[in-house]
C-alpha cells in the first residue's frame, strides 16, 4: 500500500504540472481522479480495514501527508490558472481609449450674457441690486428727466423709435431712464446696475444694431465723490481683466452727468505701446461715466446739496466683442450654432 | 472738426509731436480721432526748371528736357506733356520718390532714352485747379497732332504749310518763335505765309516749329472747339498737362511747402455741449489751457470807406424775431470776383474745403476761424434792398446753390428779400443770389439762429450742411461782429473789394452774462481731491472765465456751464482726471444681491444649457408678415401689436406679442447654414400695449430645435427637465389640437397644478413649410411669470425607505385611443396604497396584438413603509390594478 501510496503522489504530482492540467477544467478532472469519493487515493484508503493495526495508523498518517501534498499542488495550480485566466479576460476587455466618449451634449451661454454675468457677479459682490425695467419707456424718463430736453439730438425720429406722433412713448435709447426710476422708488442710500435691451435707429453692420445691450450702474449717498468712481471702476476693471490693469479716464459729456468721463482700458494686445487693436492709441473705449448731474437728482427729488451720485453705462456687445475677440457685431444677433458652440 | 496745426500756430505755439499733441488734448477733453500729416506721401519731389527741351527722335510727341534741380549736373526727363517751355518751374519726382495714392516714381527709359524721374501734375501731387486756379491750361490745336477720324477725308491736308486754308478765316501758322511771359501767357511769333504775326496767347501748348491755325480776325491762334474739333483728331492737345508753377521758389526745394502740404491736420471729436471748440479760435483756447501758454487772439480792424450809406441801400427786418437772436450785416461794394491768395487756398484745403473764389473762400475761412458760419450774396438779387428774415410759406419752394428745389414748410427759416426767398437760413444759400464771376455788391450775413429750427429743418429736407451742424448745436450771439468784421478785414486784406462803413445789427435778445460763486471746496468735495483756489482760479481764466473774489462770470461763448459741476469740471480737466485720487466708496453699506425672478433666470438658462440647448438672442421687433407666417388668423386679437411709427424697415416694424416667430427665423437661419442640427433657447420678452401707453412686457422662455434626434419627445423631456429642475408640482400634459402654428396631433400643453405654463410641440408642416424649412421644427413657449408662480418650494428631506421594495412588471393590451397617461393615472388609482412609482418601459404593437389595439408595458415599484413587503401582498395590488384597468378602460394582461 506503502508503494501504491507513493505512486498516486508521483503520478498526481506529474498530472498537476501545467501540460497536462491547461484548464480549470483539466484540473477538476484530476482532481475528481485522485480526491475524489471514487478517486484513487479513496480506493487506497477504502482498503485500510485490511491492514493490521501496526500498519493502519503508519498507512493513515502517509495517507492524509499525500492527501495534503496532493490537496496543496491543486490549490497552487488553481491560483496560477486563476490568475493566467484574468490575465487573459483583462487582456481581451482591453479598449481603444482614443475612441470617442459618449456624448453629452452640452448647450452654450450667449456670449453677450457671459459678459453681463461677469459684470453683474462684480457688482452684486460690492453690494448692489440688480434692477430690471420697462423697455417701452416715456421720452420723459429717457431724455427729459435726464436732462436732455426738448431739441435734444437724440431725441430725433432720425435716432430714437417711438410709438406715437407726440414723441411720447419710445423704445428706451439707453438704460439710463433706469436711473430716475432708481431715485424715484429707492430708499436712499442706492447702488444698483440695470442691465437690459435698448434701441437706436442705427442700421445693422459691422459696429452697429438698432437693438443692443446695456448696463447702467449708478451709486448715490452722501459724501459720493469721483474719486469714488474711479476707485470702484478700476476695481471692476481689474476683476475682469486682472490685478494691475491700467485705466484711464477721459473728459466727455452727457447730458445728465457733470463732471462726465469715459473710461479707457489699457490695450491687453499691445500693452499700451499701440496695435490694430486699438488703432494705435494703446488704449481700448471701454465706458462712460460721470457725477450725477445736479438737476437730474433735484428732478428726481434728491436734494444735490446733500447727495451726490456717479453713474456708468456700459455696452455690453462691445464688451463681449472684446472680451472673445469677435470682429463683427452681426454674429451675435445671427445665431448661428457654430457660433454659439464656441463659448 | 479738423484743424491745421500751421493755422493754429497763428494763435497759440505749440511744439509737440503730433501723437504727444493728441493725447494730451485727449486727456484734456478735446478728444483726438485722427492726426494726418498732409505731405506724408509726397517724398523726393524737389522744384526743378528746365533748362532746355529737344524733341524725342523716335517719338512724335516727346520731349527730352535737361532740368535743374539745384544739382550741379542737370537731370534729364523725358515727357509727354506739352504745355512746358524752358525756363519754366516745374514739380520733379525724382528717382526713388513717392506720390500721392502709394505711387513710385523710379528711373527708366522711355523708347530708349533715360528719364530719371517724371515731371508731376496737379493730379499727380492730390491736387486740382480749384487748388491753383492758375495752372489750368489752354490748349491749341495743333495741326501737326492732327489725326483725322477718317484717313481718307481728312479734313486738314497733311502737307499743309504756313498760309493754307484751314477753315473759315483760319490760316496755316508755323510758330517761330513762342516766349512764356511772367503772368502765364506767352509772346509768340508764326510765319502765315504771306506775313509774321505775333499774338499774344494763353495757349500753353506751342513750340517753334508747330503749325496752327491761326484765325486773322481775333489774331488769336484756334483751339479744338473754335474748329470745332473732337478731342480724338488732336489727341495730344489736351487741357491737361504739367504743373508749372508760380510760386516764390528755386530749383532743389523741397516741393511740399511750396504747394503747401506740409501741415500737420489733427481731427478731434467735438460733444455738443462745446459748439465753440468747432473753430480754430476755440480749439486755440482749449490748446493754451492746456498747455498753460499764451493765446495770441486778434481783432479785426475794417477801414472801410466805400462810397453811399449802408443804411441807404439795405434794412433788414426780424420778422421771426424768436428764431433769430441776432442778425448782423456788412456790405461789399466794387467787388473783384477772384480766385482767393495761395495762404488762404491752402488753409481751406488743409480744412478739407474746397477753394472756390475769394469771396466765398472768405466766408468758409471765417466759419473755420471763428465758428460763425456766414453768407454772402449778391446785393443786385436783394430786391427793394430789403432782408427780411421770416419763416417760409407752406410749400414756398426755393433752389438752393446744390441746385436742388427745396419744398418748404412753415417750419422753415428763410432768409428773403420784398418778394421771394434767397436763402435757407442757417442751411444753404438759394441759387438765385449766388456769387458770381460778376457780382459787384456784395452782402455779408452774420447771424445766429435757433438750433432746433436749423436741425429740424435740415432733417426734413435731408441736407444736414456744415452751417447747419453748427447752428443747431445754439451759437455764441457775440461771435456775430467780429466775424463779420474779420470777414471785411480780409476782404480789404485781399483786395476783393471796397467795404462799407456801418453795420446791421439786430439784437433780439438781451445780452445776460451768467455769473456763478465759485465755492473750492464743495468743488473738492465733488472730484474727491484737494486743489488749491488759486490753481482753480488759474485754470478758470486760462479759459477766458473772469474771476473777481468769489464772483466768476461766464464767457459768452460757454452755454454749457451753468453751476457749480461745470465749473469742477472745467478744473478737474486742466488738474488732469488721472490726476484724480482714486478710493473706494464709503459710507453704509448696502446688502446686494439678487431677487428670486433673476435666480430663477439663471436656473432655467442653466437647465436649458444642461439639455443641450444654446442660448440665442433676437429682436424684440418683427414685421407683421410673421403672424401671416405662423398661421395666425387675420383677426387674431393677439395681432394688436405696438407700431414703431419711425421703423428701420418694415422687418422690425412691430413689437412682438409672440416670441416664435422670433425662434422660427433663427432655426431657419441655422437650416439654411446646412448646420445638421440645433437646439436653441432665449429668455426674451414679448409686449403689450397697455392703457397708459407703455407696455406690459412679459418674459417668455422659448425652446427651438430640429435634427436627427429631435421629435416631439424629445423636446417634451427638456419641458419636463424645466418643470423638474424648478420642482413645479403636479406636472400634466393635453393636447392641443387647435394651434394654428403647431401640429395638430404633435402639441400639448403644460400644465402644473392645473396653471398653464406654456405649449410644446412640432410646428405645423405649413409653418415650416412658410419658413422653407423641409424638416421637423419642434417649438415650446413657457411663460416666465408661469415658471415663477409654479416654482416649488425649497427640497425638504424625507427619510430613505427602510425596508426593500417589490418589483413588478405588467404588459396591458388596450385600444389605440387609450392613452399612456389614462393608464398611468387608473394603475396609481387601482393601487392601494403600496405602489411608489409606474414607469412606461414599451409600446410594442404588430405580431401577437390585434390591429387596433397595442401593448402597453410597465414597471412598478411597491414598498410598504413599516414592513417588508410579502410577495402575496404585491401580487393582491397588482391584481387591483390589473382588475381597474379592465374594468375602467378595457386593457386586460397580456
Amino acid at each position: 500500500m506503502k508503494e501504491k501510496l507513493e505512486q498516486i503522489r508521483r503520478e498526481a504530482l506529474e498530472a498537476f504540472d501545467p501540460a497536462s492540467a491547461a484548464t480549470v477544467q483539466d484540473l477538476e478532472a484530476l482532481r475528481v481522479k485522485y480526491l475524489g469519493k471514487k478517486g484513487e487515493l479513496t480506493n487506497v484508503l477504502k482498503m485500510m480495514g485490511k491492514l493490521s493495526a501496526e500498519e493502519r495508523p503508519v498507512i493513515g498518517q502517509m495517507a492524509n501527508e499525500v492527501r495534503e501534498a496532493l490537496t496543496a499542488a491543486l490549490e497552487e495550480r488553481r491560483k496560477a490558472l486563476a490568475a493566467a485566466a484574468l490575465d487573459h479576460r483583462l487582456a481581451a476587455e482591453a479598449v481603444d481609449v482614443t475612441i470617442p466618449g459618449k456624448q453629452h451634449h452640452l448647450g452654450h451661454r450667449h456670449p453677450m450674457y457671459i459678459a453681463l454675468d461677469e459684470l453683474k457677479d462684480i457688482f452684486v459682490g460690492m453690494g448692489f441690486t440688480v434692477l430690471d425695467g420697462p423697455e417701452v419707456e416715456l421720452a420723459e424718463y429717457n431724455f427729459d428727466k435726464l436732462n436732455a430736453g426738448e431739441g435734444h439730438p437724440s431725441r430725433d425720429w432720425s435716432d430714437t423709435f417711438y410709438f406715437d406722433t407726440d414723441s411720447r412713448v419710445m423704445l428706451r435709447s439707453q438704460t439710463s431712464p433706469m436711473q430716475v426710476r432708481a431715485m424715484e422708488t429707492m430708499e436712499l442710500p442706492i447702488r444698483i446696475i440695470a442691465p437690459g435691451r435698448v434701441y437706436r435707429k442705427d442700421e445693422v453692420d459691422a459696429t452697429h444694431s438698432p437693438m443692443f445691450h446695456q448696463v447702467e450702474g449708478m451709486v448715490i449717498d452722501k459724501g459720493v465723490t469721483m474719486a469714488d468712481l474711479k476707485g470702484t471702476l478700476n476695481t471692476v476693471v481689474e476683476q475682469l481683466y486682472g490685478k494691475g490693469t491700467k485705466t484711464r479716464f477721459r473728459p466727455h459729456h452727457f447730458p445728465f452727468t457733470e463732471p462726465s468721463c469715459e473710461m479707457d482700458v489699457q490695450c491687453h494686445k499691445c500693452g499700451g505701446v499701440g496695435c490694430a487693436t486699438c488703432k494705435g492709441e494703446g488704449w481700448i473705449e471701454m465706458l462712460g461715466a460721470g457725477m450725477i448731474h445736479p438737476k437730474v437728482l433735484k428732478m428726481a427729488g434728491i436734494d444735490p446739496e446733500v447727495y451726490s451720485g456717479w453713474a456708468f453705462g456700459i455696452g455690453l456687445e462691445r464688451t463681449a466683442m472684446r472680451r472673445f475677440k469677435i470682429a463683427d457685431l452681426r454674429l451675435i444677433f445671427e445665431n448661428d450654432e457654430r457660433f454659439l458652440e464656441q463659448f | 472738426m479738423d484743424l491745421s496745426r500751421k493755422w493754429l500756430g497763428e494763435f497759440v505755439t505749440v511744439d509737440a509731436s503730433d501723437k504727444d499733441f493728441a493725447e494730451t488734448m485727449t486727456l484734456s477733453g478735446s478728444k483726438v480721432e485722427t492726426t494726418e500729416d498732409l505731405g506724408a506721401e509726397i517724398s523726393n519731389v524737389v522744384v526743378g526748371r528746365i533748362q532746355s527741351m529737344e524733341r524725342h527722335p523716335d517719338s512724335d510727341h516727346m520731349w527730352i528736357c535737361q532740368i535743374d534741380v539745384g544739382e550741379s549736373e542737370p537731370t534729364q526727363i523725358v515727357t509727354g506733356a506739352w504745355n512746358i517751355h524752358v525756363g519754366d518751374l516745374v514739380p520733379v519726382a525724382r528717382h526713388k520718390s513717392t506720390l500721392p495714392g502709394g505711387k513710385k516714381i523710379e528711373k527708366g527709359k522711355l523708347r530708349g532714352v533715360v528719364s530719371n524721374g517724371m515731371m508731376c501734375g496737379l493730379s499727380e501731387l492730390g491736387l486740382d485747379v480749384r487748388d491753383f486756379p492758375y495752372a489750368a491750361i489752354t490748349a491749341a490745336a495743333l495741326l501737326n497732332d492732327y489725326h483725322p477720324i477718317d484717313p481718307a477725308k481728312p479734313s486738314i491736308p497733311a502737307d499743309i504749310k504756313p498760309g493754307d486754308k484751314v477753315y473759315g478765316p483760319a490760316v496755316c501758322a508755323k510758330m517761330l518763335e513762342v516766349m512764356p511771359l511772367e503772368n502765364g501767357t506767352f509772346h509768340t511769333c508764326a510765319d502765315i505765309g504771306n506775313a509774321t504775326v505775333c499774338p499774344d496767347t494763353v495757349c500753353a501748348n506751342l513750340h517753334e516749329g508747330d503749325l496752327v491755325a491761326y484765325n486773322a480776325k481775333t489774331d488769336s491762334y484756334c483751339t479744338l472747339a473754335d474748329l470745332h474739333a473732337e478731342q480724338k483728331e488732336f489727341p495730344h492737345c489736351i487741357p491737361d498737362g504739367i504743373f508749372v508753377l508760380r510760386e516764390d521758389c528755386e530749383p532743389g526745394d523741397d516741393i511740399k511747402p511750396v504747394i503747401g502740404v506740409d501741415d500737420h491736420v489733427v481731427e478731434f471729436e467735438i460733444t455738443p455741449n462745446r459748439p465753440d471748440c468747432l473753430s480754430i479760435i476755440g480749439l486755440a483756447r482749449e490748446v493754451a489751457a492746456t498747455y498753460d501758454t499764451e493765446l495770441r487772439l486778434h481783432t479785426p480792424v475794417v477801414k472801410g470807406g466805400a462810397e453811399g450809406s449802408l443804411t441807404d441801400l439795405l434794412d433788414v427786418e426780424t420778422e421771426a424775431a424768436d428764431l433769430c437772436p441776432r442778425y448782423t450785416a456788412r456790405m461789399v461794394r466794387n467787388v473783384k470776383i477772384a480766385p482767393s491768395p495761395k495762404w488762404m487756398r491752402e488753409r481751406l484745403r488743409a480744412m478739407g474745403v474746397r477753394p472756390i473764389n475769394n469771396i466765398v473762400d472768405i466766408t468758409n475761412y471765417v466759419m473755420l476761424e471763428y465758428g460763425q458760419p456766414m453768407h454772402a450774396f449778391d446785393y443786385r438779387y436783394v430786391k427793394g434792398g430789403k432782408i427780411i428774415v421770416r419763416r417760409a410759406h407752406e410749400g414756398e419752394e426755393l433752389t438752393t446753390l446744390d441746385g436742388n428745389v427745396r419744398k418748404l414748410t412753415a417750419n422753415h427759416l428763410v432768409i428773403a428779400d420784398e418778394h421771394r426767398a434767397v436763402g435757407l437760413a442757417g442751411i444753404m444759400g438759394g441759387e438765385n443770389s449766388e456769387i458770381v464771376a460778376d457780382t459787384a455788391d456784395v452782402v455779408f450775413e452774420s447771424a445766429t439762429f435757433d438750433g432746433t429750427c436749423i436741425r429740424k429743418g435740415a432733417l426734413a429736407l435731408g441736407m444736414r450742411t456744415e452751417a447747419s451742424a453748427k447752428f443747431e448745436k445754439g451759437l455764441d450771439p457775440m461771435n456775430t461782429l467780429p466775424a463779420v468784421d474779420r470777414a471785411c478785414e480780409l476782404v480789404e486784406l485781399l483786395g476783393a473789394g471796397e467795404v462799407m462803413d456801418g453795420v446791421i445789427d439786430i439784437l433780439n435778445y438781451v445780452p445776460q452774462p451768467r455769473v456763478l460763486k465759485l465755492e473750492p471746496e464743495k468743488i473738492n468735495a465733488l472730484l474727491g481731491t484737494d486743489i488749491e483756489t488759486a490753481e482753480m482760479v488759474r485754470i478758470l481764466r486760462k479759459l477766458d472765465f473772469v474771476v473777481d473774489g468769489t464772483s466768476v462770470t461766464v464767457p459768452s461763448w460757454r452755454g454749457d456751464v451753468e453751476g457749480m459741476a461745470d465749473l469742477a469740471e472745467e478744473v478737474a480737466r486742466f488738474h488732469g482726471y488721472n490726476n484724480i485720487p482714486v478710493t473706494l466708496m464709503r459710507g453704509q453699506t448696502t446688502l446686494g444681491g439678487y431677487s428670486d425672478s433673476q435666480k430663477l433666470e439663471r436656473t432655467l438658462g442653466e437647465v436649458c444649457r444642461s439639455c443641450g440647448y444654446d442660448e440665442i438672442i433676437t429682436y424684440s421687433f418683427i414685421s407683421p408678415t410673421y403672424y401671416d407666417k405662423i398661421r395666425w388668423a387675420a383677426d387674431d386679437p393677439r395681432r394688436s401689436s405696438m407700431k414703431i411709427c419711425n421703423p428701420l424697415g418694415e422687418d422690425t416694424s412691430i413689437m412682438r406679442t409672440t416670441i416664435l416667430p422670433s425662434m422660427l427665423e433663427i432655426l431657419t437661419r441655422n437650416y439654411n447654414f446646412r448646420n445638421k442640427s440645433a437646439e436653441l433657447y432665449e429668455l426674451g420678452r414679448i409686449y403689450f400695449q397697455r392703457e397708459d401707453g407703455m407696455a406690459d412686457e412679459p418674459k417668455m422662455l422659448s425652446l427651438g430645435a430640429y435634427g436627427e434626434d429631435m421629435d416631439f419627445y424629445s423636446m417634451k423631456g427638456t419641458v419636463e427637465a424645466i418643470l423638474t429642475a424648478i420642482r413645479a408640482k403636479d406636472v400634466t400634459f393635453e393636447p392641443v389640437k387647435d394651434d394654428p402654428s403647431y401640429h395638430p396631433g404633435r402639441c400639448a400643453r403644460v400644465l402644473a397644478g392645473g396653471r398653464s405654463v406654456g405649449v410644446f410641440g412640432q410646428i405645423h408642416p405649413l409653418v415650416a413649410e412658410n419658413y422653407g424649412v423641409d424638416t421637423e421644427l419642434y417649438c415650446a413657449e413657457l411663460s416666465f411669470d408661469a415658471l415663477c408662480a409654479v416654482k416649488g418650494a425649497d427640497p425638504q428631506y424625507t427619510p430613505l425607505p427602510k425596508f426593500p421594495a417589490v418589483t413588478r412588471d405588467i404588459a396591458v393590451v388596450c385600444d389605440e385611443s387609450v392613452t399612456v397617461g389614462a393608464l398611468e393615472e387608473c394603475i396609481r388609482r387601482g393601487a392601494k396604497g403600496l405602489l411608489k412609482a409606474v414607469e412606461l418601459f414599451d409600446i410594442y404593437r404588430g405580431k401577437g396584438v390585434d390591429s387596433g389595439k397595442k401593448s402597453v408595458a410597465f414597471n412598478l415599484v411597491l414598498r410598504a413603509d413599516d414592513r417588508s413587503l410579502t410577495a402575496e401582498e404585491a401580487d393582491e395590488d397588482v391584481k387591483n390594478i390589473l382588475s381597474a384597468l379592465k374594468s375602467e378602460l378595457g386593457a386586460v394582461l397580456r
